[in-house]
């Protein structure tokens, strides 16, 4: 780039003209991306904010300005709070186990394991597979009497239980499915950096006699430090994000137990047609998710820079 | 957890390299706890529903369920529905994204930075939140139940500009600069040169867009009323979910059969799926 720019203040005019000409080569190529990222994202973004400020159009009559009202149902909506506590319970559960499994996943597959392209197979699987589909297998899973669950639950002579039917077991059950989803995905880049890590730590590591468990938290933890912090972006998003089991097991049931933001977005939105106050609820989605990626950016990218 | 290691190990032979048995059977138990539900689903799916909850040897095998589900809904159309849309988004998401990608990579010009962080903006606030919004363009363009509307928010990729554009910045200038010596356009340069030097990324990008949007359920399901325009998630879901006269062998068969496409290409290209997965995540 600055070498760009040292020949353009050598040659002058000509190179003057031949710079707009690429600029509207370049703003050329960039236009149809651009116009799509403007129609579908931004200016969705802009309307759903002003849109949480007008009443939802009922036939021929229009949405007016009711300022903070939506806000204020938002705040009144017992549903609404019900989805936040489930939601940070959900991200909060899915987000340690997923990262905790997907960091052990790594550890052992990376390593000379018995079976170990089976084992990452394993792993892996359930990623690449519709959530919409593993949903119907795990709802099998649960099912009372039949499920396979119940079955081994008997075999040790615990008494039936409906799983996703009790409002005290449905979210953790919806938690478990997100957990078993995410932690082979995020495996893999755990695997990818512990691969990129210098072979001479291990073996200056047991030449000094260090044990297994030092070694990786003096060693492997901090270096793996970068990774760590994507997934956990990446985890809290999709902790806000992952709503597609929750159509299959629970609708949110029973009695709202398992109700997610998103999931009570699309049933105020698409269930009630509510759209002014669903656009109220987008806007709190949007926020908590962009304030995620300015933590990311502002916090947390300045203090992982080990390599 | 590992015993006391030698103070001079011989080389190769590192005692971090060797888990313990400990880990060995950890890392197998939770290997198959993995595989259990899907192992599950497999065996109610080639049974007959008589064994779908019992396990025995010897139960006779059957194709029957996949055949009963195929009947029982129009899947033939939303396994149609589902190929169009993937290969339309791909093809599209590959042409805007290369542009877009050169444009940042190798162009100078006023507003680029501006442009760039708009474009990082979708990294955070995905389509999939915006469906309200989204909903109502698609109904002003009079496009719902259409495959196109599926697809339209997602064809500009904020995640495959970013990553082409990485990629590009990577290839030497020389050899942009050596083609253009040639004579080469702007068009030919990028086509000749960067495209074909970017390939390992452009199989990265296509794995992970095709499963994504294979996989992508709740756009679809609020965007599509119809047979018509119905992917293979939504046309389960509904299947599944509407029918209680079904019984368990014959979902759990269309379950199957809706993941196949992608579990099959997953078993035979699993090297390449996993650095593809590996390679998009890391920027």
């Amino acid at each position: 780039m600055k070498r760009t720019r040292e020949a353009d203040s050598l040659t002058g005019r000509a190179v003057t003209n031949h710079q707009s000409r690429a600029a509207i080569h370049a703003w050329l190529f960039l236009l149809p991306a651009m116009v799509l990222l403007l129609s579908f994202t931004h200016l969705p973004t802009v309307a759903t904010l002003v849109d949480s400020f007008f009443s939802t159009p009922k036939g021929s009559r229009p949405a007016v300005w009711v300022g903070i009202e939506n806000y204020r149902t938002m705040a009144e909506d017992p549903v609404f709070w019900k989805s936040v506590t489930n939601n940070l319970w959900f991200a909060g559960a899915t987000i340690p186990l997923s990262i905790g499994l997907a960091l052990a996943m790594a550890l052992w597959v990376n390593e000379r394991i018995t079976g170990r392209a089976f084992l990452r197979m394993a792993y892996f699987t359930p990623t690449v597979l519709p959530m919409i589909a593993v949903a119907n297998i795990w709802l099998f899973f649960y099912t009372p009497q039949y499920g396979l669950l119940e079955q081994l639950t008997s075999l040790v002579g615990l008494p039936s239980h409906n799983w996703l039917g009790d409002h005290r077991t449905a979210l953790a059950c919806v938690t478990l499915v997100a957990v078993w989803k995410e932690a082979g995905f995020f495996m893999i880049f755990y695997l990818a950096a512990l691969q990129t890590l210098n072979p001479s730590l291990h073996e200056a590591a047991a030449i000094e006699g260090a044990s297994r468990w030092y070694f990786f938290k003096r060693v492997q933890w901090p270096l793996l430090m970068p990774t760590t912090i994507f997934v956990l972006v990446n985890a809290v998003i999709n902790g806000f994000r992952m709503v597609d089991h929750i159509f299959v097991l629970t609708r949110g049931g029973p009695d709202n137990a398992s109700t997610l933001l998103l999931y009570h977005l699309y049933e105020v939105g698409f269930k009630f047609w509510d759209t002014a106050y669903a656009s109220a609820i987008t806007v709190v989605l949007v926020a908590v998710l962009t304030s995620v990626a300015l933590v990311q950016f502002f916090l947390l990218d300045k203090r992982t820079h080990y390599k | 957890m590992s015993a006391i290691t030698p103070k001079v190990p011989p080389p190769q032979h590192l005692a971090y390299n060797e888990p313990g048995w400990l880990d060995t059977i950890a890392a197998w138990v939770l290997a198959l706890l993995w595989l259990l539900p899907l192992a599950y689903a497999v065996w109610t799916a080639f049974h007959p529903a008589e064994y779908s909850t019992r396990f025995e040897l010897l139960a006779p095998l059957t194709l029957d369920n996949f055949r009963n589900a195929w009947a029982a809904a129009p899947f033939a159309r939303y396994f149609l529905n589902t190929t169009l849309l993937v290969t339309m988004i791909l093809c599209v998401q590959l042409v805007l994204s290369t542009l877009a990608a050169y444009s940042f990579a190798r162009y100078e010009f006023r507003g680029k930075n501006i442009a760039f962080s708009l474009v990082l903006v979708q990294l955070m606030i995905m389509p999939d939140i915006l469906l309200v919004e989204n909903y109502k363009t698609m109904s002003q363009l009079g496009l719902v139940d259409t495959l196109l509307a599926i697809g339209l928010p997602y064809f500009a990729s904020a995640f495959a500009i970013f990553l082409l554009r990485q990629t590009f910045m990577g290839i030497p200038k020389e050899l942009d600069e050596a083609a253009r010596v040639e004579g080469a356009s702007d068009m030919q340069v990028l086509w000749r040169v960067y495209v074909p030097l970017a390939r390992p990324v452009y199989t990265a990008f296509a794995l992970v867009s095709v499963s994504f949007h294979w996989n992508n359920f709740l756009w679809p399901l609020i965007i599509t009323n119809s047979v018509d325009a119905r992917p293979l998630t939504v046309g389960l879901q509904i299947f599944s979910s509407t029918d209680q006269g079904v019984d368990w062998s014959i979902i759990t068969a269309a379950t199957l059969m809706t993941s196949a496409p992608l579990l099959i290409a997953f078993l035979l290209f699993q090297r390449q799926f996993v650095q593809s997965f590996m390679r998009a995540g890391i920027k």
